[in-house]
Parts: C-alpha cells; structure tokens; sequence
C-alpha cells in the first residue's frame, strides 16, 4: 500500500527535524530516504511509523489516515539499525511473537515462522538465541519478524548500518530479491548513497529538513536538481565554478579547442577503471578522472607528464536551489 | 599447615624468577589483608555466635524456638515482609520506569525522594512517622484512631516504617537496567502490534529482572534487618509489636543470651535463605 505524507514538520525544542515535508511512496515500490546525518530521514520514517508524533501535517497509509494512531494500529513492519532483537527469546518466539500478540494458533504460527526462516535463510536457526548470531543473522531475523505479521508496508531505519562492509553489499542484493518476492511497499532510510542507488527504485533526497529531489537513481545522477544533490550522490570533482564527475573527463588532443592541459600526479589503475590525479596548469586546480583501463595506457600516460583535458562536460554551481 | 599451603598454591614450592617472586607475594599479601579481614569482622563474629547458641545443647535453643514471644515476633516480620516488599517492588519498577522513560518537570525532585530514605537515619524516620501517624498528637493519626486504625505502636506502623527505609533499593537496581536495555525493543514490540501492558509483560519485564531480583533480596534484607525506624514506632511491646529485631534485643537485655543468639541466628538463615532463592531465580544468561 502507498504511503502519502502531507506538509509533516517537527521540531525538538529549538531544532528543525522536518519543515514542511510531502513524499509520496508508491504502492509495492522500493524508496530509499537518503541523506547526512541531521536531514530528518529518520525522523520521518518513525513519524510514519508512529514513533514521533508529528507537529504539523498528515501520514496517510493505504488510504487510512494513521496520524493519530499509535504504532500498534498502523500494521506496519520496522527494522531497527541495531536490530532490536528481544534477547531473551529464541528466534522462533522472536518471528512469531507478532503472531503470538495477535493470538494466532500454535499450529498457524509455527508454519509461518518456518516460512519466515526459510524466506530469510535462518531455516536451524530457530531454537538459537539472537546472542548466538551475527550481525547479518540478526538483521534477517529481524525482517522475518516485521514480516510475519504481514505488514502494510516495511519500513527500515538504517537496517545494514551497524554490519561489516561484505555483509552489507550481501544484505543489500538479498533485500533488493526479498523485494522482488514478497512486493511489499518498503522504505529504506540510509545515508549511503551508493545503498540507496543500489537497492531502491525510487530515492528521496533528504537535506537540513527538507526534500531535496525526488527520482529514479539515474535521474538523480544524471540529473541532480541541486548542489548539494550532485555532491552527495555519487562521485563529484569541485572546481571553484563547477562540478564534473570522474567519468566525464575526457582526454584530448591540446591543440583542439576546448582542451587544456594538466599535469598527472598520480595513477591508480586497478580493476576496468583507472583513477587519475590531476591538476590543471591553468589555475593548480586539483581533479581527478576516471577512464576505461586501456585508454590510460593509450594516451602513454605516467606520473608527471602533461595531458589534454576536456571538461565541458562539467555543470555550472547553480545559484541557490530552493 | 593445610591452609597455608592452599593460601601459596602450587608454584610455591618451586623458587620462580624474581619478577614473578614479587607478583606471587604482593599477591598472598592481598589475599592474606582480605582473609583477615573478613575473618575478623565477618566469619569469626557469626562462627562465636553460633558457638554460643549451640554450646548448651539443643535444648535451650528449642525452648526458645517454641517460646510464643519468638514465634509471635517469627509471625509479625513475615507479615511486614510480606507486605513491604512485594509494595516496594511494585512502586520500585513503577517509579524506575517513569524515572527512565518519561520527561517530566518534578524529575529532579522525585530522584531526590528517591534516594533520600538510604541517607535518612532510620531513627529520624520512625520520629517522622510519630509525628504524622501518631494517635493522639500526631498530624493525621487522630482521624485514623477516630476510625478504629492505630497506626503507632501498632502493626500498620512497622509496615509504614519498613517500606519507608527499605523503598529506593527495587527502584536503584532497576533504573540502570533499563537505561542499559534502551527502548529499541519496546518500540519493536509495540510496532509489532503489543500494547503497553503486553510490552512490559513480555519485553521490558524478562529484560530488568535481574535488576529486580537483586533489588527485592536487598528490600528483603533489608526488612528482615531493621531495627531503628521500627523501634520508635513499635513501642516494643512483646508478643504484640515485637518483630525478630527487636526481639533479639529484648532477650539480650533481660539476660537470656541463648534466645537472643537463637533468634540471630534465625534472621541470618532467613536473610541466606534469601539470597539462595534469587540466585535461583536469576535468568540462564546466554551469551
């Protein structure tokens, strides 16, 4: 089911968390909330959820208006960053117990659980403590229980923030199939962009309490509405008057027009791309590029010597987005 | 000779390197200061005072366990026992919870009452509770005893008494607890659809009760223990306002030393008792 927030605002004492936010979330889609810490993506997801009240504005869910309902009415499934696990009970009671409160029976709720676990991979994990499992392990555990009591929409804070790096790109494709799965309406809030350009098909950008943009991952990257947009999602060069991506540097002939040269400091050429460092002879600006591994060695680069750079490609800073 | 060797251990009988001769020492040192210590202000008081019950025999001690002074004042601290802490544990988790979960002005001021009766003498506050509760003088006392309640001099008082000195220690072991636990798994269990009381029944209340376990045997302890408050309160009568305190002192004082050691001996085992039984309680921690 969507989810419509409605010109929600909140505020801690003399903080902004939220000034006047409207998202819509599509029915059965995959939104990510993204942005620094401090823009009030987690504040809103928890207004959503019902764990913040919020000062102004709505929260609509599949119709139903859940402003005023407290979190136990919305049907709704969370995962915490840190996993919130119920420590004194077993996997199996930790995925059942939405059923348990719901008063369903044994029998129901033992097959569902074994759905869950299985769903999740944990299938001989149940009788285990949540002490006795990873962090990856937990965080299943506890989307298998958000799950099992199938919620109108799921709602995760943060969910692969506290893992490991490797457990954390695992999660992120297992979530992004589980998704394909089961189609129920998610909304990932993260601070990692490449995360969010990762998992979601939709992404909001989130800054200093407001929505920033609203798109797909490709046209957020190709076509960030503001600044702080293109600086935070993806890779960025900062030059006094202008942004360009890595890849958007291209090499060229000096004698052409439009091509300046620069001197290489550093090579790193690992993988299909290599990074190249440079700074540009006009002003001793510093950028770097990215190019498809042989076309470095083409050009006969190496550390010191000069280059022709073309970076017409780079975006004027745009003068205030509001 | 047998404990000095066990004292030293085993590598005492070879010579070993002089860092590790200096360890070893300063190590039998410690052990020996805290042995002593203990043996002479702990183990070896309660070692003589079961000596000295036991030394004439059985029989004195059984005249005194089957005497109606002692089984009367065995009778009234069950029954404050029974009273004060179960009260004191209910009101303890209570307060804990509204001290760690909720913002509210007056916070301050309840931590404050909170503690006040660990700091308070135990005199001061049976003086306290005359001053209120007393039945011809004292500030509400003269409308209970209009209604037929004496609360001085009287069984109700003892109880006022015992739950004022034994209150902070549920609340104290409590409020740590669950700054510790924080309230991740409480929102989980309210989002999966538990209401308040569910959350505490099946979240909050199996994560603190360690806490209150600890909390109660020192509530009990403590009840089983007191004396000042009590003492001013009671008025000491025996057979009727006499719990096992005040007994012991009673007996002490009218030469019976045996009765007065029995009884001592009694509460010792009562308060041992105790701590057994929470042990018991305590949850099988996985880790």
């Amino acid at each position: 089911m969507g989810i419509t927030v409605t010109r929600v605002s909140k505020h801690f004492n003399d903080y902004t968390a939220l000034d006047d936010v409207s998202i819509e979330v599509p029915d059965g889609s995959l939104t990510a909330l993204l942005g620094p810490s401090g823009s009030g993506k987690s504040t809103l997801l928890r207004i959503i959820a019902g764990l913040e009240t919020p000062d102004a504005g709505s929260v609509v869910i599949g119709g139903q208006d859940v402003t005023g309902l407290p979190p136990q009415e919305r049907e709704i499934g969370f995962v915490f960053q840190h996993y919130a696990a119920f420590k004194h009970m077993t996997v199996r009671d930790n995925v059942g117990f939405g059923l348990r409160i719901r008063k369903r029976s044994k029998a129901e709720i033992r097959d569902r659980v074994n759905e869950l676990l299985s769903l999740v991979q944990l299938d001989g994990f149940s009788e285990r403590y949540p002490a006795q499992l990873s962090g990856g392990q937990r965080q299943r555990m506890a989307l298998a229980r958000a799950l099992a009591v199938e919620p109108r929409v799921l709602l995760l804070d943060e969910p692969f923030g506290a893992l490991d790096a490797r457990v954390r790109e695992e999660l992120r494709d297992w979530l992004r199939r589980l998704h394909e799965q089961v189609h129920v309406t998610t909304v990932l809030v993260t601070h990692d962009q490449e995360e969010a350009m990762e998992v979601a098909s939709r992404i909001v950008v989130m800054n200093h309490a407001r929505v920033e943009q609203v798109g797909s991952p490709s046209e957020i990257y190709d076509n960030p509405a503001s600044d702080f947009v293109m600086g935070f999602v993806g890779r960025v060069n900062r030059l006094p008057d202008a942004f360009i991506r890595p890849h958007e540097v291209r090499l060229c002939d000096p004698i052409e027009p439009g091509c300046e040269t620069a001197t290489v400091e550093r090579i790193l050429a690992f993988g299909p791309e290599t990074r190249i460092d440079l700074r540009l002879d006009r002003n001793g600006e510093r950028l770097w590029a990215h190019l498809p591994a042989g076309e470095a060695m083409l050009h006969g680069m190496e550390e010191g010597s000069t280059v022709g750079v073309d970076l017409s490609r780079a975006r004027p800073v745009a003068v205030a987005v509001a | 000779m047998n404990v000095r060797n066990d004292l030293l251990g085993p590598e005492a009988s070879q010579p070993p390197a002089p860092a590790a001769q200096h360890r070893q020492r300063s190590t039998v040192l410690l052990r020996t200061i805290a042995l002593l210590y203990l043996g002479l202000l702990v183990a070896g008081p309660v070692a003589l005072m079961l000596y000295r019950t036991f030394q004439d025999g059985l029989a004195p001690v059984f005249a005194e366990l089957t005497s109606p002074a002692f089984l009367h004042a065995l009778k009234l601290t069950a029954l404050i026992v029974a009273i004060s802490v179960p009260l004191n544990a209910i009101f303890g988790v209570a307060c804990a919870l509204v001290m760690v979960r909720h913002q509210f002005p007056g916070k301050r001021l309840l931590d404050l009452l909170l503690t006040m009766p660990l700091g308070v003498s135990p005199v001061v506050v049976g003086l306290a509770l005359v001053i209120v509760y007393g039945s011809r003088k004292g500030w509400v006392g003269p409308w209970f005893m209009e209604h037929g309640i004496r609360i001085i001099f009287a069984t109700p008082g003892m109880v006022l008494a015992t739950i004022f000195v034994s209150l902070p220690f549920v609340a104290r072991e409590v409020i740590p607890v669950l700054r510790e636990i924080g309230t991740d798994q409480e929102q989980a269990a309210r989002i999966l659809g538990a209401n308040s009381w569910q959350t505490f029944r099946h979240i909050t209340l199996p994560a603190i009760r360690t806490g209150v376990a600890y909390g109660v045997v020192l509530t009990t302890a403590r009840a089983l223990g007191e004396y000042g408050a009590v003492a001013v309160v009671s008025g000491k009568m025996a057979g009727r306002t006499e719990t096992l305190t005040l007994h012991v002192e009673e007996r002490w004082l009218a030469f019976e030393p045996v009765a007065a050691f029995t009884t001592s001996v009694v509460l010792a085992l009562m308060a041992l008792l105790v701590l057994v039984l929470m042990r018991r309680l305590e949850p099988r921690e996985v880790s």
